[in-house]
């Protein structure tokens, strides 16, 4: 393995800028890398490596013409989850309704890569349409988690966690429609952060549930998230969603709290996160990692946010919901799969088979949920009461942030389980979201960052940090200093310790 | 106490244009009932006067000028059709048997 693929992002750009080595070396050492242990991980459905070489050849072509860098990322090879479109390269949502599709656009995340001269590797292994806990839902098979290929590397964006955990990409971006940016990050050792709402534009994210969804970065340290995070985020005129806001200054705050303490911040601890279903190993990493912030300086507290129970079951009625009216687009006629269309059967019945054999068992479940949510009779009882829950779970922030600067709470409350073992019991499965959900509910900042490994079985844990909308900054100096603490005392980042790939699965 | 019966099942996946096999109707009908079960909960709390939220940021009424942008060609939108014909969207016939 070549030593470039485990530099951080940031040490990548200084070394492509100041032209100690090229970007064409970098992709291409990460190509290697992906050559060498994508057939046991699975993190990609597309490689592009034309398309990478390219990109990386225009950086170095601009450099050696005496430009200036086109960003501070620009040369850095990144994996781009595949529910993002990009103009001629395919884009699949991990369905068979949508495999072979080659979008006529990009996405403006992917324009804003572009532009900033990051180098796309390819598209990353995701739950079908974003909808699962653990890429098992995805119709091209399950990625594998990097510390045990046997687990789970998270979902729906385990693809892109999972690049970034096996040394394939610096960078990735995900998409975290109720965890599916951090939950991932948590059972991989690696950091990853969902912006507040619209903070980076939905032009081109296949929508899944439009209240929520939302692209973020992925990485290996807090800085890194930040650097990319400030290369995608920022106002879209495409997007009627977006944010007409400055983006937050998140790159500065992670310099800021990598190099200082957190006195005078204040940090409350989610009351309702722990206890029973929680495992014992990721709850003694989490008082360890409260322990760590209090060594740094900062005021810790509990804090009460009694509505955040009800935010799962609220979640279950209301991206269903929204995913019924969504997935509604796909229907065999304008783009995506066709089946049936032999002349004996009608438009109607041509997209009723399609659907049925383009969307996967998940997708099903929650197209049908949603339907009857929305539904005359029910809408009352369900989609109606979870957006007052909705409405509760964001009064209980608003209260918690005029006492406390950022909350606390482990980022799932369980390590990577195990292939399979959540694949028939959907509410098991939807448990792994119990802690990232709120934020998307109320739309404001979270951050998973790595907390160790549990007692327990030796996998990672992640810490949540959540911060109100627009202080996506409040994330990155607490979880940048932190980081820096942790690493200090564990002698390193805990992502080196990923055992070596190339075994058996 | 089962919420949802086969029956309903089956046609939620009619309104929802599933051609859902029988198989399916036996699984769904179970996993469904247990989720509608568990998210029932969202009643307990959503009390007369709470008002709902739609959205995380609320905003109405978005405008931006109205001016002529580039846009696909004829040939980038019939590119990806599961088939076309005369320059146009070629579809199933509409109307069913029974119309």
């Amino acid at each position: 393995m070549s030593e470039l693929v485990k530099l951080t992002a940031a040490e990548l750009a200084a070394k492509i800028h100041a032209r100690e080595v090229s970007a064409v070396e970098v992709a291409q050492a990460h190509l290697d890398r992906i050559a060498a242990v994508d057939d046991h991980v699975h993190a990609f459905l597309h490689v592009d490596t034309e398309g990478a070489l390219g990109a990386a050849k225009a950086v170095d072509e601009k450099l050696a013409a005496g430009e200036q860098p086109a960003s501070p990322l620009a040369g850095v090879p990144l994996a781009l989850k595949d529910v993002l479109t990009t103009e001629g390269v395919p884009t699949t949502c991990g369905s068979r309704t949508l495999e072979g599709w080659i979008p006529p656009y990009d996405a403006t995340v992917t324009r804003k890569l572009r532009e900033a001269g990051v180098v796309i590797l390819g598209k990353t292994n995701m739950d079908e349409f974003a909808m699962g806990s653990s890429t098992e839902n995805s119709a091209f098979g399950p990625t594998h988690n990097p510390w045990d290929h046997a687990r789970i590397p998270g979902g729906s964006g385990g693809g892109s966690s999972a690049s970034i955990a096996a040394f394939e990409a610096a960078l990735a971006i995900g998409t975290d429609t109720g965890g599916s940016i951090r939950q991932p990050g948590s059972v991989t050792g690696t950091v990853g952060v969902k912006p507040t709402y619209g903070g980076v534009s939905r032009y081109g994210l296949v929508a899944f549930s439009s209240s929520l969804d939302q692209a973020g970065p992925c990485a290996r340290t807090v800085l890194d998230a930040a650097l990319l995070h400030e290369v995608i985020a920022g106002y879209d005129v495409m997007d009627s969603t977006s944010i007409d806001a400055p983006v937050p200054p998140v790159v500065a705050a992670a310099r800021e709290g990598a190099n200082a303490d957190l006195k005078g911040v204040r940090v409350g601890v989610v009351k309702e996160f722990g206890g029973d279903g929680y495992q014992p190993g990721v709850l003694r990493s989490f008082e360890a990692a409260v322990e760590q912030l209090r060594a740094l300086g900062a005021e810790v507290v509990e804090v009460s946010c009694p509505h955040f129970t009800y935010a799962l079951p609220a979640y279950y009625l209301i991206a269903p919901s929204e995913a019924s009216s969504n997935l509604a687009r796909f229907d065999a006629m304008r783009y995506g799969l066709r089946v049936a269309d032999d002349g004996s059967h009608s438009a109607e019945e041509v997209m009723s088979l399609t659907r049925e054999k383009g969307f996967g068992a998940e997708v099903k479940r929650r197209i049908m949920l949603g339907t009857y949510a929305l539904s005359s009779g029910y809408y009352d009882a369900y989609y109606g009461s979870a957006q007052k829950v909705r409405t509760l779970i964001t009064r209980d922030f608003t209260t918690a942030f005029e006492k406390v600067d950022v909350l606390v709470s482990p980022t799932t409350p369980t390590t990577a389980f195990k292939l399979g073992e959540r694949v028939d019991d959907p509410m098991a499965m939807y448990l792994a979201d119990l802690c990232t959900i709120p934020s998307n509910l109320a739309g404001n900042a979270a951050m998973s960052v790595p907390s160790g490994l549990s007692g327990d079985d030796g996998l990672p844990v992640g810490l949540q940090i959540m911060a109100p909308a627009l202080a996506d900054d409040r994330l990155y100096r607490v979880g940048a200093a932190y980081e820096a603490a942790r690493d200090a005392a564990a002698g390193g980042p805990l992502v080196h310790q990923v055992p070596e790939l190339g075994g058996t699965k | 106490m089962p919420n949802i019966s086969r029956d309903e099942v089956a046609h939620l996946a009619k309104l929802a244009r599933l051609a859902v096999t029988d198989d399916e109707l036996d699984v769904f009908a179970g996993q469904l009932d247990q989720i509608l079960d568990s998210v029932a909960k969202v009643s307990e709390v959503a009390a007369e006067d709470v008002p709902p939220t739609s959205h995380a940021v609320p905003l109405t009424n978005v405008f931006r000028e109205d001016e002529i942008r580039p846009c696909f060609t004829q040939q980038q939108a019939l590119a990806s059709a599961p088939a076309a014909e005369e320059g146009r969207f070629r579809v199933p016939r509409i109307l069913g048997e029974e119309q």
